[in-house]
C-alpha cells in the first residue's frame, strides 16, 4: 500500500498531495556535517554556505554556477565611479522573501534590505549588531569592514556603497555566502520580539528554497521557493540534506538509492564508484592549491638558491601519484590554472636529485644540513594526506643531503604556530573563497599577511607593489599583467615549493541532472532535477 | 537503608566536583581556542580576536572562568553553544532521546540474548555450545564497533536490501519530532494518518536493528561471560543442591533459585555498561549517522565549543553516576549484607 500510495504521489495523481511527494520530486544530498548556523555572514564553513546560503539567500551579485565568472543576482546592474570607490547598485523589483510560519513579509525586497545585511557588518553601532552580537569573520578577512565607508539607501531601488581605497575584487567579494541579504524587515519584526538570534535558526531569504525544518545531525528539509524570481530555476519539489558524517557510509547510502547525490568522496572509493552501472562521476579542477612553505626568515633558507635547490628534489609526480591517488595536477603557480591571469609561462624546473645537490653545494651547504619539515594533522582537498607527503619529501632531500625532520601538531596549534614562523618548512595549502587572484597572492604572500596566512613570512617589495597596484586598478587588462609579472616574481623568490591542484569528484545517481561542480566547493541545487 | 542512600549520596558530591573541574581544564588543555578554530587557515585579526574572546569571557583568568562556570551551574544556566548559540540544554534535549533510544534497544538486546547465552552455556558447561557462546563473545569484546559496523551495513543493508543504511527514517517521511524517539513519532503519525504515513513505524524499527546491535555487542558479549561465571558459580551453592534434591524441576532450579541469585553481580555489570554504551554511542552515532549527544560532543570538541562539552559531558556523567546509584540502591536491596556494611 505505501509504496503505491508513494507512486501515485510521485506521479502527482493524487490531488492536493503532500510536499514530500509532488510532481517535481524529491533531491536528497547526502552531506557531511551540520551547518554551524544558518545566519552566514557569522561563519566561515562551507556546511553553513551550503545549508542556508545557497538554498535559502541571493547576493547582491552571484557567481554563475559552476563557475568563478559573476552575474548580477539581487542587483540589476551596477556602475563603478572612475576612482573605484564608489559602487552604485540598481536592485531587481518584484522579489519576494519567504514566507513562513513565523514570517509573513508584507512587501518586496527593496533597498533597505541591502543597507541592513552590510550595515551589520561594518558598523559597530548597528542596532541590529548590538542586539544580536557576533563576529564577521568574513567581513573581516576580506577587509570589507575596513573599507567600507557608508552603504546607503539612495531609493527604494538603488544602494550606494563608499569605499576607503579602491577596491576592485568587491564584486568577486559580496558575491560570496556570507554577504547574502537579509529582510530587514523580518530583522525588526525578530528585534521588537527581543529574539534576534532567531534569525540564526529561523531564516527568511529570497532564494530558491524555503526551510521547512531543520534537525541537528540529521537532516535538513527544503520545500521549492514558488516565487523565486528566477523563473524555472528550481526543478524540484523538495530538497533535503541527510547528514551523514562517515563517506564510507554516505557512499552505501548512495549506492542503496537513499541519497542521490553525496558530498567529499573517499579517494579510495572513487574506482568503484566509477565502475557502478547505477551512478555517474564529474571531475573538475579543484579551485586550490596543495604548497610546501618555506620559512624564508630562518638562516638556511634565506637564500632563494637554496630553496631553488630543495624544490628541485621534490619529486612531484610521485606525490600526485601516492597522495593524491593520481587526482591532482602537478602545481608550478601558486594559482590554479583556472584562475584568469594564470601564468601559462612558469614551469617547475625538472626533478634532478643530482643537479639539485650540485646547486645546494653551490649555495654553500655541499654537505646539506638539518631541517625541520611540518606535516598538517587534518586531511583537506588540497593535501588528502600530509603525514605521507611529508615522507616521500623528507626521503627526496635525503637523497642531497638535507635531513628533515617531520613534525606534527594538532591542528589548532599547528595553524597557530606556522602563523608564528615557528617552522622551517611547512605542508599547508588554500582553496579559494573568490575568483580573484588576489585571494591566494595577496592573502598568502604579501608582507600585510605575515603573522597571518602568509606563512613563509615572504615580504617582497616588488611582489607587493604589483599585487596592491592590481587590487586597486580596475581595469582588468592591467591587472592581469601585474598578477601575471607577480607570478614570475614568485617563482624566481619561490618562497614555497608549489605541489598541486587536486582534482575534484563528483559522484552522483544517473537520475540527477543538470548538477554542477562549484568551483569553490560548495554545493548548489538550483537548475538540479531528478528524474 | 536511609544511611546507605545517604552515604552513596554524600559520594556524588564529590565526583560531581571532580566531572566539573575534569571537564573544564581537559578542554582548556587542547590548543586553540574557539575563534582560532573557526578562523582555520584563514589569518586572524588580532582586534577582532581579543574582542570575541571579551565577548565570550574567555579573556578572564582561568579561575574566574571556572567560577563563573560554577555561579552558571548552580543557578541552572548550562549557558549556549558558542557555535550554534543555542542553549546548551536545548541541544541536549533535542538530542538525546535518539541516544537513549538506541542505547534501551541495544540494551534490551544485550540483556535478552546475553543472559539467554549466559544461562544456556553455564547448564550446558564444557559442551560445544558453551565453548561456541564464549568464543563469540570474546570475539564481540574485542570487535572493533566501526569496521563491525560497516560490515554489517554492507552485508544487511547494501547486499541483501534488508535494512536501511543509516539515518533513524527513510527521508520520504515527513515526521515532526514530537517526542524525539522515533518509535513513537513515527507510531503517532501512523495512527493519525495511516494511509500516507504508512509503515513508519516498522521504518523506524528497521532503522534500528543494526545500530543496536552493533551498539548491543559489547555489552551483550560482558553479560553473557558473567552471566555464565555467576551461574556456575551459584550451581555449585548447597542450597541449589538441596533444591535438586527435593526434587524440584530442572527449569524451577535454574530459573527461580540460581538465576535469580546469580543475577545480582550480573545487575552491577549492567549498570557499568551504561558508561559502556555512552562511550560506545559515539562511534556507533557516527557510523549509522544517528542524531544523537555522542556525535555532538565529538563536535564539539573539535570545534572547542566549551560550554557544550563542559555541560554535555557533565549531564552524561550524571546520568551514568545516577544509573549506577541506582543500581547500587537496588544492589543493596538485593543484598543485606552491602546495605549494612561499614
Amino acid at each position: 500500500m505505501k509504496t503505491m500510495t508513494r507512486a501515485l504521489l510521485a506521479a502527482g495523481l493524487i490531488a492536493g498531495a503532500q510536499l514530500a511527494h509532488a510532481a517535481g520530486g524529491t533531491l536528497i544530498y547526502c552531506s557531511e556535517a551540520s551547518p554551524e548556523g544558518f545566519d552566514n555572514a557569522q561563519y566561515t564553513g562551507g556546511n553553513s554556505f551550503d545549508a542556508s546560503g545557497h538554498p535559502l539567500y541571493n547576493r547582491l551579485v552571484e557567481f554563475e554556477q559552476g563557475s568563478t565568472k559573476l552575474q548580477p543576482g539581487l542587483a540589476e546592474s551596477w556602475t563603478v565611479s572612475p576612482d573605484g570607490k564608489v559602487y552604485t547598485f540598481k536592485l531587481r523589483k518584484g522579489v519576494k522573501f519567504h514566507t513562513t510560519e513565523n514570517f509573513k513579509p508584507t512587501r518586496d525586497f527593496n533597498a533597505d534590505d541591502v543597507v541592513l545585511s552590510f550595515d551589520r557588518m561594518v558598523n559597530k553601532n548597528n542596532a541590529f549588531r548590538k542586539a544580536y552580537p557576533v563576529e564577521f569573520p568574513y567581513a573581516s578577512d576580506t577587509g570589507l569592514d575596513a573599507n567600507i565607508v557608508s552603504v546607503e539607501k539612495v531609493d527604494p531601488t538603488t544602494v550606494r556603497f563608499t569605499l576607503k581605497e579602491p577596491d576592485a575584487d568587491l564584486l568577486a567579494k559580496i558575491a560570496m555566502p556570507f554577504a547574502s541579504v537579509l529582510s530587514a524587515e523580518y530583522v525588526g519584526q525578530l528585534m521588537a520580539a527581543g529574539k534576534a538570534g532567531d534569525i540564526n535558526q529561523k531564516p527568511v531569504g529570497t532564494g530558491p528554497f524555503v526551510l521547512k525544518r531543520y534537525q541537528k545531525d540529521a537532516q535538513i528539509r527544503y520545500a521549492a521557493n514558488k516565487d523565486y524570481w528566477k523563473k524555472g530555476a528550481v526543478k524540484v519539489d523538495n530538497l533535503v540534506y541527510a547528514i551523514t558524517t562517515d563517506p564510507s557510509v554516505r557512499y552505501q547510502k548512495m549506492k542503496a538509492g537513499e541519497c542521490q547525490i553525496m558530498s567529499y568522496p573517499k579517494p579510495t572509493d572513487l574506482a568503484g564508484m566509477k565502475a557502478d552501472p547505477k551512478l555517474k562521476m564529474m571531475t573538475s579542477q579543484g579551485f586550490n592549491i596543495g604548497y610546501l612553505s618555506y620559512n624564508v626568515e630562518k638562516p638556511q633558507l634565506k637564500n632563494p638558491a637554496v630553496r631553488k635547490a630543495l624544490d628541485m628534489a621534490i619529486n612531484r609526480k610521485a606525490i600526485i601519484d601516492a597522495v593524491y591517488q593520481g587526482q591532482g595536477i602537478e602545481a608550478s603557480n601558486p594559482i590554479p590554472p583556472t584562475l584568469w591571469s594564470y601564468n601559462k609561462s612558469l614551469k617547475n624546473p625538472a626533478f634532478d636529485p643530482v643537479k639539485a645537490k650540485a646547486a645546494l653545494a653551490k649555495a654553500g651547504y655541499p654537505n646539506g644540513f638539518e631541517i625541520t619539515l611540518w606535516a598538517m594533522p587534518v586531511q583537506r582537498p588540497y593535501n588528502p594526506n600530509a603525514k605521507l607527503m611529508a615522507e616521500m619529501i623528507q626521503a627526496d632531500w635525503a637523497k642531497i643531503g638535507v635531513k628533515a625532520k617531520i613534525q606534527s601538531y594538532e591542528w589548532g596549534e599547528y595553524l597557530k604556530r606556522m602563523k608564528n614562523g615557528e617552522h622551517d618548512t611547512g605542508l599547508i595549502g588554500w582553496t579559494g573563497d573568490y575568483a580573484s587572484p588576489d585571494n591566494f597572492l595577496g592573502v598568502l604572500l604579501t608582507c600585510e599577511a605575515v603573522g597571518g596566512s602568509n606563512y613563509a613570512r615572504y615580504c617582497s617589495k616588488e611582489f607587493d607593489q604589483l599585487v596592491l597596484a592590481a587590487r586597486k586598478s580596475t581595469n582588468l587588462a592591467e591587472r592581469t599583467k601585474l598578477y601575471a609579472k607577480a607570478q614570475e616574481v614568485f617563482k624566481r623568490d619561490m618562497p614555497w615549493s608549489t605541489i598541486a591542484h587536486s582534482t575534484v569528484n563528483q559522484p552522483m545517481r544517473k537520475e540527477v541532472n543538470g548538477f554542477k561542480i562549484s568551483p569553490f566547493g560548495d554545493y548548489t541545487f538550483q537548475n538540479v532535477s531528478v528524474k | 537503608m536511609f544511611t546507605f542512600i545517604l552515604r552513596r549520596l554524600g559520594l556524588l558530591i564529590p565526583t560531581f566536583f571532580g566531572i566539573t573541574l575534569l571537564t573544564f581544564g581537559l578542554i582548556r588543555m587542547i590548543p586553540g581556542d574557539p575563534v582560532e578554530v573557526m578562523m582555520g587557515e584563514r589569518s586572524l585579526d588580532p582586534q577582532m580576536h581579543a574582542e570575541a574572546l571579551h565577548r565570550l569571557g574567555l579573556d578572564k583568568p582561568l579561575y574566574a572562568q571556572y567560577f563563573d562556570y560554577l555561579g552558571n551551574l548552580f543557578q541552572g544556566n548550562l549557558g549556549e553553544s558558542l557555535v550554534t548559540r543555542e542553549s546548551v540544554w536545548t541541544e541536549f534535549t533535542t538530542l538525546f532521546p535518539a541516544t537513549l533510544e538506541l542505547a534501551l534497544c541495544a540494551m534490551l538486546f544485550a540483556c535478552v540474548l546475553g543472559l539467554l547465552a549466559g544461562v544456556l552455556a553455564a547448564i550446558k558447561r564444557g559442551s560445544l555450545f558453551d565453548h561456541g557462546v564464549m568464543g563469540l563473545a570474546l570475539t564481540g569484546f574485542s570487535m572493533p564497533i566501526f569496521w563491525w559496523g560497516l560490515v554489517l551495513i554492507m552485508f544487511f543493508s547494501v547486499t541483501l536490501g534488508w535494512t536501511p543504511v543509516s539515518g533513524r527514517l527513510d527521508l520520504m517521511f515527513d515526521i515532526p519530532p514530537d517526542t524525539g524517539f522515533m518509535l513513537i513519532d513515527a507510531w503517532r503519525a501512523e495512527a493519525a494518518d495511516p494511509e500516507y504515513n504508512a509503515g513508519a513505524f516498522k521504518d523506524a524499527l528497521m532503522h534500528l536493528i543494526l545500530p543496536s546491535i552493533v551498539l548491543g555487542t559489547i555489552p551483550l558479549a560482558v553479560i553473557a561471560r558473567m552471566t555464565r561465571s555467576s551461574m556456575l558459580e551459584v550451581m555449585q551453592e548447597d542450597y541449589v543442591r538441596t533444591a535438586r534434591a527435593k526434587g524440584l524441576s530442572p527449569a524451577r532450579v535454574i530459573f527461580v533459585h540460581t538465576l535469580r541469585n546469580a543475577l545480582i553481580p550480573v545487575l552491577t555489570v549492567m549498570g557499568l555498561q551504561v558508561g559502556v554504551l555512552m562511550g560506545g554511542a559515539v562511534l556507533t552515532e557516527t557510523i549509522f549517522s544517528w542524531p544523537g549527544i555522542g556525535k555532538w560532543l565529538i563536535d564539539a570538541i573539535g570545534r572547542r565549543d566549551y560550554p557544550i562539552v563542559q555541560n554535555g559531558i557533565l549531564i552524561v556523567a550524571t546520568l551514568v553516576i545516577l544509573t549506577n546509584f541506582v543500581v547500587d540502591i537496588l544492589y543493596g536491596i538485593a543484598n543485606p549484607r552491602i546495605r549494612h556494611a561499614k
